[in-house]
């Protein structure tokens, strides 16, 4: 029996390189201006999908996404990896979302594909470092959750063991089909791309993308509909706009601030023998060190 | 007034020290306030765990002692903190940013519909003028944290929803004896009642609750080690430099992601928070990610190629140069200093 597993990811900017200009003045981050990638923890994720998916024949791996058109790009990624399908949620008011309305918007999506067994999605951000959304995900689907995953271990009649790495060991849980699963970065790293995938799924686009293209663009989905990226508005999935964007975020950003280290006198020494000698002397004569 | 709570860890039949902690960061906010500081204790055999938390300044500890509550699964902890927190509503709600905290915080808070931050390195109580609305808010909690990869520090507020939940990760938050003689009220909940069969779907398999092998926050000296390092085998240098030294070896987040340190090493807003003697900061560039959990060490040493890296500016001490050729001198000057 084939296993429908569908895996939440995230387009994130790359924080490790935030320019001074990647903030906006209200306080919520101007991701054009970055760099944005596919949330490394998501990949994580996607991998443990993969791997049930080469496991348990028939089974299927659908990635679900929110963010600006643009993320598309993380569907086909994930595509060129090895998932089936994806969709792409994207609407002016998914803007400014806390972790809380990002989950009920995700869950209005999973509700609207119906049909799975497993849900699957990286810890968390690196753009937040919160770890809440795929929790709150669980809640919203009356949904048992197990956290912090390293390891898919099985997945057969009805029931899914997991390994969790813990602060102080590990810990094998069985939870029911369907469950919502986050995934730690110390579990396996994802495969790369498969060139026949980049090949198949080169031309995959949403509609927007499609309409964007110039006239003399040939558009194949008609005839190969695995070329077609489903779009998703909040209408599509029949969310509730007040739960949704600054209205549906319980929290609120007060205010911003970039921190600079307090200047104070520091020694500078070279590496010459002299100055380390001299340096390991005196932590050794205050007792810093010894 | 509605509470401040906290609701608490059990590790190994004992109160968590995270869980202390924000005891003790719960009775200021709870005296800044003029409300009760409660206590919520969910785990099996707690018979006396009460005692463990008075003296930190609790008002009421509520236990809910129950077989299906340990070990700890999402589910019925939720189930019990969900009904406790829609009975007493209270004004905030803490936990540890722990593996459990992280698991139950955001379940009950999507439960609850209500706001929750993540990773808190400092919270504190002020208003809130929505201009917008034309209106004031009082006495809210501001929740203070580094977001985006730590190049900002973000205060985050929810003006609307309560409990108002954050969580803190261990050694951020100070652990102090409020009294030793205070006393409070003990509340047993009946959790048989608020249990359900579908609560218990998720089974504990196996477990071997293995005590961390490395523990830097307990470390007087840390030799940490950054991306700069450039490969896990010249982090060997470090692993000597501490040996002589009776040090713990960290590293920053860059270096565990590339690997060439195990998570359980990282310093720093995702990983702990500490406070040693000597910080010594060996190809560490200073990202903010990283100086929010060492800023506090009492000495610094930063070793590094850049003399412009943001380290050096809260350094005591500046080496501007090459780890590979410093720290080897480092543990040779101090083998024959130290005869």
């Amino acid at each position: 029996m084939g296993l429908k597993i569908i895996v939440l990811a995230k387009q994130v900017p790359d924080t490790r390189n935030v320019g001074k200009d990647a903030m906006k003045a209200d306080g919520t981050v101007n991701r054009a201006a970055l760099a944005a990638i596919f949330n490394p923890e998501d990949l994580n994720a996607l991998e443990q999908a993969l791997r049930l998916k080469d496991k348990y024949k028939d089974s299927t791996v659908t990635l679900l996404t929110m963010g600006p058109g643009r993320a598309a790009d993380i569907i086909r990624e994930g595509l060129f990896r090895g998932a089936d399908n994806g969709f792409l949620l994207t609407d002016r008011a998914f803007a400014g979302s806390d972790t809380l309305a990002t989950s009920y918007a995700l869950a209005c999506a999973i509700r609207k594909i119906g049909d799975y067994d497993l849900i699957i999605a990286g810890r968390q951000a690196i753009d937040g470092d919160t770890a809440q959304v795929g929790p709150q995900v669980a809640e919203k689907l009356h949904l048992p959750q197990v956290t912090y995953a390293e390891e898919v271990l099985k997945a057969e009649k009805g029931k899914i063991t997991i390994k969790r790495r813990l602060e102080r060991g590990v810990e094998t849980v069985e939870a029911p089909l369907p469950s919502v699963i986050t995934v730690n970065s110390s579990a396996a790293p994802c495969r790369p791309r498969a060139a026949k995938l980049l090949m198949k799924y080169k031309h995959a686009l949403t509609i927007s993308e499609r309409h964007a293209k110039a006239e003399d663009y040939i558009d194949l989905s008609a005839d190969r509909p695995y070329l077609n990226i489903q779009e998703w508005s909040v209408n599509d999935v029949e969310a509730d706009a007040k739960w949704l964007g600054l209205s549906g975020s319980p929290t609120k950003v007060k205010s911003i601030e970039n921190v600079v280290f307090q200047a104070k006198e520091a020694k500078v020494l070279t590496p010459s023998d002299a100055d380390v000698e001299g340096l390991v002397k005196e932590l050794m004569a205050n007792h810093t060190i010894g | 007034m509605n509470s401040v709570f906290v609701i608490c860890e059990i590790e190994e039949g004992k109160v968590a020290d995270v869980s202390l902690e924000l005891l003790t960061k719960g009775r200021s906010l709870a005296s800044t306030l003029q409300c009760k500081l409660e206590a919520l204790v969910l785990g099996h055999q707690l018979n006396g765990i009460e005692k463990e938390i008075f003296p930190y300044g609790a008002d009421v500890v509520h236990i809910g002692d129950d077989a299906r509550l340990a070990p700890y699964t999402t589910l019925p902890h939720a189930a019990v903190v969900n009904a406790l927190f829609r009975e007493e509503k209270p004004q905030i709600g803490l936990l540890g940013a722990t593996t459990m905290g992280r698991d139950l915080g955001p379940r009950v808070s999507s439960a609850l519909v209500s706001g929750l931050t993540a990773d808190c390195t400092a919270l504190e109580i002020g208003d809130h003028e929505d201009k917008k609305a034309g209106k004031i808010y009082k006495n809210l909690l501001y929740q203070i944290r580094p977001a985006f990869g730590g190049n900002i520090v973000a205060t985050i507020i929810n003006p609307d929803c309560r409990p108002q939940m954050a969580t803190v990760r261990e050694g951020v938050m100070k652990k102090e004896i409020f009294s030793a003689t205070h006393k409070g009220t003990v509340k047993k909940i009946d959790v048989d009642k608020l249990l359900k069969p579908e609560d218990l779907v998720v089974k504990v398999l196996e477990r071997h609750m293995e005590k961390s092998r490395v523990n830097i926050k307990n470390s007087s000296i840390i030799v940490a080690g950054g991306y700069g390092m450039g490969s896990k085998e010249n982090f060997q240098v470090l692993y000597d430099l501490a040996e002589v030294l009776g040090a713990e070896v960290g590293a920053s987040r860059a270096a565990v992601d590339a690997g060439y340190a195990d998570h359980d090493r990282q310093v720093g807003q995702t990983g702990v928070t500490v406070r040693p003697k000597l910080y010594i900061a060996c190809g560490i560039s200073g990202q903010i990610q990283h100086t929010a959990g060492m800023e506090e060490s009492a000495m610094v040493i930063a070793i590094n190629n850049d003399p412009m890296a943001p380290i050096n500016r809260m350094a005591d001490y500046v080496i501007t140069g090459d780890v590979m050729e410093v720290v080897p001198k480092m543990i040779k000057y101090y083998k024959k200093n130290s005869k």
